[in-house]
């Protein structure tokens, strides 16, 4: 007889792959790949809707919790458990960076795992920094869009915040395929979710200044959310996509 | 000689603009470029390692800025089409609105930096003249690309443009002006008021 857990995985994985498949036909069905220019967003009046609830989600339990979390636990604790949880993200960002075809990324991402899980004690420490090993991130929503699926319309979603179509779709696949912690029990399965809020909640406080001024003294929180995040999303993907240099607009000729 | 590597200078440029090549305006060369960004660049860490207060920072800020930056072209840029209805008078006064929001906005923002540096990394001629490449290196936190963009078109080598890992500076200061002026129902002369205290 099947375990519960193994049931779980299973389902878990028929989640990611019917999300994709839904991606992949709405995809097929609108233009995949709109020019990385410009605005998208026709759910404008319900993203705003959200974009007030996640403020006040912010105002009432992200920061406050933050500063708490900040108040009680040291830094180098919290420096710690950030860290840890940054690891465990490593063997996902491996796999991403195997289906994207980027081997050097890949390579980069393995060479980190195993330093910060062994010389960074359980990754703990984030010794390959130390060791001028470069940074690397990836997601599934980069994936997607290294496999030629545009990033659809924008969306703000509840407790996630900001993202577009593409890599909405791209959170939901990487929260049940992380290889490393796809497979786990009781109570370990809660460890990577753990950690992950209480980096979300470290990270919360560690750019209060930006994020305060860009959620609280804004003219138009929403509008500036959108921009930025649309910004720097693209800057990240198309560092992945493309190696032509950006072109700008030159306020010289305007 | 030196007034004779003048004239070659003066020389050659009247031929180069004799010859219909009108060079990029004002021949701001990559090295120039490189080199403004350098002082800024410099002058930023030296602000950042005094120990200065926020107050006397956000003053350094501000003389940094003008003095290495296109305020006008930034201003106008930041305007947009609003800009357009403005009297002439009204732009003069919300390009010293815009400096001193500015100033205070980013220079507030200098103590996150403290203990970190910025270096340039390389030069790419763009059409306005050139991107400059830097890397912030912050305390604790993976080191990030910030674009400067320079410019000669103004007669003087000024740079008219950031990004910060990818997020263009002056579309979001568009954005915000655009949204201040919407909730002042386009009324200009509110609008820059509340921006001299803004930021």
């Amino acid at each position: 007889m099947p375990r519960l857990d193994q049931i779980n995985s299973v389902l878990r994985g028929a989640v990611g792959s019917f999300a994709l498949i839904a991606l992949v036909a709405c995809s097929t069905g609108q233009e995949v790949s709109q020019s990385a220019q410009g605005l998208n967003d026709p759910y404008e009046a319900q993203n705003r809707k959200t974009h007030e609830f996640n403020k006040a989600l912010d105002t009432n339990l992200l920061r406050p919790t933050s500063r708490a979390y900040a108040a009680v636990v040291p830094t180098p604790v919290r420096t710690s458990v950030s860290n840890f949880s940054k690891n465990l993200s490593m063997p996902q960002v491996v796999v991403n960076s195997l289906l994207q075809g980027n081997l050097e990324n890949a390579g980069t991402a393995t060479f980190r795992f195993v330093l910060n899980s062994t010389v960074g004690m359980l990754g703990l420490f984030d010794a390959a920094s130390e060791f001028k090993v470069a940074d690397v991130d990836s997601d599934f929503g980069e994936t997607l869009a290294v496999w030629g699926v545009g990033e659809g319309a924008f969306l703000e979603i509840p407790v996630f915040g900001p993202a577009f179509q593409r890599d909405a779709v791209g959170k939901v696949v990487d929260l049940f395929t992380n290889p490393l912690t796809a497979n786990l029990n009781e109570p370990e399965t809660y460890i990577s979710p753990t950690t992950s809020a209480l980096r979300a909640l470290h990270n919360r406080d560690r750019f209060s200044s930006t994020i305060d001024s860009l959620l609280y003294e804004s003219a138009d929180s929403y509008a500036q959310t959108r921009l930025i995040y649309q910004e720097s999303r693209r800057f990240k993907i198309t560092s992945k996509t493309t190696n032509t240099p950006a072109t700008y607009e030159d306020p010289y000729e305007q | 000689m030196n007034s004779n590597m003048l004239n070659r200078r003066t020389f050659v440029a009247a031929s180069l603009a004799f010859a219909g090549m009108a060079a990029p305006a004002a021949a701001l060369s990559e090295n120039e470029a490189r080199v403004l960004i350098d002082t800024v660049v410099t002058e930023i860490n030296r602000v950042i390692a005094s120990g200065q207060t926020e107050a006397q920072m956000i003053k350094s800020f501000e003389t940094i800025f003008v003095q290495y930056a296109d305020v006008p072209i930034m201003a106008q840029y930041v305007l947009g089409n609003d800009g357009r209805s403005a009297t002439a008078a009204q732009k003069r006064d919300f390009t010293d609105a815009f400096q001193g929001y500015i100033s205070r906005k980013y220079g507030k923002r200098f103590r996150e930096f403290i203990g970190g540096q910025i270096e340039v990394q390389g030069a790419r001629e763009i059409k306005a003249g050139y991107e400059i490449t830097t890397t912030a290196y912050l305390k604790g936190e993976a080191p990030f690309e910030v674009i400067f963009l320079v410019s000669g078109k103004s007669g003087r080598d000024l740079f008219f443009n950031m990004f910060i890992e990818g997020v263009n500076v002056l579309l979001t200061e568009r954005t915000e002006i655009g949204a201040m002026l919407d909730r002042r129902k386009g009324d200009m002369g509110l609008m820059i008021a509340d921006l001299r205290q803004a930021g």
